[in-house]
């Protein structure tokens, strides 16, 4: 076997249940030492509660929580080498910028001289020198951001955990703070444990997520194994687009009748009478829904097989009138095996 | 009519704006302000000390008189007296207000709420004269006291100067009870809505940097609730600083303000004496409301 990277947080059975509710429900999970890992879920999945369950926030009602070898689901927060950054930022509203950074040093008794050398070298990595002397009720949603991350890094942890951090900012922000995180975790080397619910967020920055479905793991792996082998109908539909085909006519497609997930760009569109060849499934069905979306145009075809199939081309050459066109026509669908995946029904 | 009405004041704001300003401005710019002018124009008229007439004519002797040695006696032991009233609410009502809005749980919360508002419901007056009896020889206090043999402890507090007198029913340390009794409620509340305001993340926040408890608190939800105190603060100190029955009904007979200002404006027919001494109060209140603001209370509001 490999030499594994040691763990750097191990759920181990964790359970957290709100009276009736069962907020979190039996989790194992491996996070590895500097990986960036990510729990991705819609609300309610869980995930925010594991988070909270590693800073020390909440407690598992069963189960344990190993940070670095040591059981630590009993440690109040304080006593964690873990830092976070909060959804909402919690910045402190009567300490300036520099004195929010400073302030774990501060409680750590770091001496002053030590404290303002580390808080510049620190405004630094997140890109916000001389902005120390304001208040956070002066800065942009963006650089408040910022300074929660650096208030939290200063301390270095050797894990983050961060809370949908970027749930607040626009597109734009959040695209490019997208990958100034992760810059900045490979830069530090340290576990960063991201929540989020945005799949697209999740797939392009983590080293590895988990996607949570009613405090439980779905699936654990690598963005491209989570997005190309969806293990489960929950995995397929809430990390991208998919279809999803079961009974007759996944029968009468593929000869058998397990349900498979095939995405909507990996299907090629050829008129009606081509025909085919190879390692591929084909079916034949209506245009019946044309969008043109810029980068590429959505259709819906509904198969002679009773069912509909979403389908996405790029728009290499073709034009809005030219897709438009395609309407109403008889297609064919292809689709390689490969492409294919079978999955359980969750 | 009533559509009509409502798209011409929609379509007119400033008209709308002008109809609901106009009660709260005629009130507080008329009624309120300008007895407080009338107040302060009189304060600069005399009495005349042979016939007994106020005489209208510009004048500062009825400033001047403010400060006869007995009068800033007045002065000094009201102020003292609303200051220590004024801690003494700060530090029973910061518990209990951050009880209510930390700790409490939805069902707990009302009931705390109710017994905090629920003696405002009841005049003034009446508690008062209740605490008059509790306080009396013959009353609760005493008793209590005496069952538990501890009779001597109160007579010895009793016989302390400045605080003491012939029984709590009559003695400085009854009246500051009775005070604190009174005004607690104006400081627990804005305590707690200053604590409510403060977002648990940040609480939470400072836990994950590092801080134990003690330090989350004193660094955190102290300063942030520090404005709610000042608000409280004010409350309770100005409210003091003005009232009349309680030193009336539980004092001796050294005078507070208020005392100072109801005798000189009814038995003596001071009003010019009476409004400049009113003026008292009013210097403090903005002495205080300004050193606040050095201290940045109001910064967090």
């Amino acid at each position: 076997m490999d030499p594994l990277p040691q763990p750097s947080i191990r759920f181990v059975e964790v359970s957290r249940h709100f009276g009736e509710v069962r907020a979190v429900d039996g989790i194992s999970l491996d996070i590895l030492d500097g990986e960036f890992f990510t729990l991705l879920g819609p609300s309610g999945s869980g995930k925010t509660t594991c988070l909270r369950m590693v800073a020390g926030f909440d407690r598992p009602t069963a189960g344990r929580i190993v940070l670095h070898g040591a059981d630590v689901s009993n440690l109040p927060p304080y006593e964690r080498d873990v830092n976070t950054v909060f959804q909402d930022y919690a910045l402190f509203p009567h300490m300036s910028v520099a004195e929010n950074i400073a302030y774990g040093l501060r409680i750590k008794k770091v001496p002053a001289s030590e404290r303002q050398q580390r808080v510049s070298e620190t405004l630094e990595l997140v890109r916000l020198p001389g902005l120390g002397d304001r208040k956070p009720s002066q800065l942009s949603g963006g650089q408040r951001q910022r300074v929660a991350l650096a208030r939290a890094l200063i301390n270095r942890p050797r894990v983050l955990l961060l809370d949908e951090p970027l749930g607040a900012l626009d597109l734009k922000l959040r695209q490019a703070m997208q990958i100034e995180l992760k810059n900045i975790q490979r830069q530090v080397g340290i576990t960063f444990v991201y929540v989020t619910h945005d799949q697209e967020e999740a797939l392009s920055m983590s080293d590895r997520l988990a996607v949570f479905n009613h405090g439980k793991v779905e699936q654990v792996g690598a963005p491209a194994e989570i997005y190309e082998a969806p293990a489960t109908a929950f995995v397929a539909g809430f990390v991208g687009v998919s279809n999803l085909i079961d009974g007759p006519a996944a029968q009468e497609i593929t000869g058998s009748a397990e349900t498979f997930s095939i995405r909507p760009e990996k299907i090629r569109i050829v008129p009606a009478e081509t025909p085919v060849e190879g390692d591929v499934f084909t079916a034949t069905g209506t245009a019946i829904e044309v969008v043109y979306l810029g980068m590429y145009t959505r259709y819906v075809i509904a198969l002679d097989q009773g069912v509909e199939l979403t389908v996405a081309i790029q728009n290499l050459e073709a034009t809005s009138s030219d897709v438009g066109a395609v309407k109403g026509r008889r297609v064919r669908l292809v689709w390689e095996h490969a492409h294919v995946h079978r999955i359980r029904r969750s | 009519m009533l559509q009509r009405t409502s798209n011409f004041l929609y379509l007119r704001p400033k008209i709308l704006l002008a109809v609901l300003l106009a009660p709260p401005v005629f009130w507080l710019g008329v009624v309120y302000f300008g007895a407080l002018l009338v107040l302060l124009v009189n304060s600069f008229f005399y009495l005349d000390d042979f016939s007994g007439v106020i005489v209208r004519e510009f004048s500062l002797r009825s400033y001047a008189e403010l400060f006869t040695p007995a009068n800033i006696d007045i002065f000094r032991r009201t102020a003292s007296m609303a200051a220590a009233v004024t801690v003494a609410s700060a530090v029973l009502a910061f518990p209990l207000a951050y009880t209510m809005a930390r700790k409490a749980d939805r069902r707990i919360k009302p009931l705390i709420y109710l017994s905090v508002m629920l003696p405002l419901w009841s005049s003034y007056l009446v508690r008062v004269y209740a605490w008059k009896l509790i306080l009396a020889k013959e009353g609760v206090v005493s008793w209590v006291f005496e069952a538990g043999n501890l009779g001597w402890l109160l007579d010895r507090i009793l016989a302390l100067p400045v605080i003491g007198g012939p029984s709590l029913s009559i003695s400085t340390l009854g009246m500051f009870i009775v005070f604190v009794y009174v005004w607690l409620p104006y400081m627990v509340l804005p305590i707690q809505a200053a604590l409510e305001r403060v977002p648990g993340s940040l609480l939470e926040a400072s836990g994950d940097l590092g801080a134990r408890p003690v330090e989350t608190f004193r660094r955190i939800t102290l300063p942030l609730a520090f404005p709610g105190v000042v608000a409280g603060s004010i409350f309770t100190f100005s409210l003091t600083l003005g009232d009349f029955i309680v030193p009336t009904v539980l004092g001796n007979s050294s005078f507070f303000i208020g005392q100072a200002v109801y005798s000189h404006q009814g038995t003596s027919g001071n009003i010019p004496l009476a409004a400049a001494m009113t003026t008292v109060p009013m210097a403090i209140m903005v002495v205080y409301l300004l050193v606040a603001r050095k201290l940045g209370a109001f910064e967090a509001l």
